[in-house]
């Protein structure tokens, strides 16, 4: 049997809002769940995509100054960036490279969500200024 | 999305904690008050089961972290049922795997509590 022919993506930019707070986490996991889709991603991929977008607007949540998380996807064939701003200084990203020692030793869990989407994504960047917010780029190769 | 969380005693004086659905930073804390129940009603033998759940994230894991936390405080113990791939890759890439004991099926968690 041959296989499928493999469809191209037009690139596309989708941008979502949710309010910063829990009950609207799950609708942006899923929105860009199903924008990563659309992309060659394995349903893996997809999940760890889920998973670093939902600890994002979490950690915005939790970190962030209230008001509105904004969520910005850049979609293509073989990538998926994504990028969620808020108006918060962040979570401790000095202090996680350790996790595990620290969740076994510990107890703690609270920068667990900052080591997953590393762990999970290609590529994270962040960045966080007292006046602007905080933003952190992800971005997943298909494939890797 | 929502969880649901049903509890019921064994044979064995231990608790089984059935979980349905998506534990998230919403969800989460309906979990934690299951659990904060039956340990503060001195039950410190508990079975996890995550056979249903689709989904979990970090605060997820807090809570059942939480949760043996605290029953180990009382020579406790919590065990986990799961085979969801995608939800042990989650407990193996944090190391949770290393502090929690983690089951294909109930009988088998049932038989490892402490």
């Amino acid at each position: 049997m041959n296989p499928a022919p493999e469809v191209h993506v037009t690139p596309a930019v989708i941008r979502l809002e949710i309010p910063a707070v829990a009950e609207w986490v799950a609708v942006a996991r899923l929105a860009v769940s199903a924008v990563a889709s659309r992309s060659h991603f394995s349903v893996d991929e997809i999940e760890d995509i889920k998973l670093a977008v939902a600890e994002s607007c979490t950690n915005a949540i939790q970190h962030g100054a209230g008001g509105q998380i904004e969520i910005v996807c850049e979609a293509s064939s073989d990538r998926l960036q994504v990028t969620v701003r808020d108006r918060g200084t962040g979570p401790l990203l000095g202090s996680v490279k350790k996790e595990e020692d620290r969740i076994t030793e510990t107890g703690r869990t609270e920068e667990l969500g900052v080591f997953l989407i590393r762990a999970l994504m290609d590529s994270v960047e962040y960045t966080s200024d007292p006046r602007s917010g905080t933003q952190l780029v992800m971005t997943k190769h298909v494939g890797n | 999305m929502d969880i649901k969380v049903s509890v019921r005693e064994s044979d064995s004086d231990a608790y089984v904690v059935d979980l349905t659905g998506e534990i998230d930073v919403y969800t989460s804390p309906k979990v934690k008050d299951a659990i904060t129940e039956l340990i503060d009603q001195a039950h410190y033998h508990l079975v996890i089961n995550l056979e249903k759940v689709r989904y979990i994230d970090s605060t997820g894991l807090g809570v059942l972290i939480g949760g043996l936390k605290r029953v180990r405080e009382h020579g406790g113990s919590v065990n986990l049922v799961c085979t969801n791939p995608q939800i042990k890759k989650i407990f193996d890439i944090t190391g949770l795997v290393k502090i929690f004991g983690i089951f294909d099926d109930e009988q088998s968690a049932m038989k490892a509590l402490a």
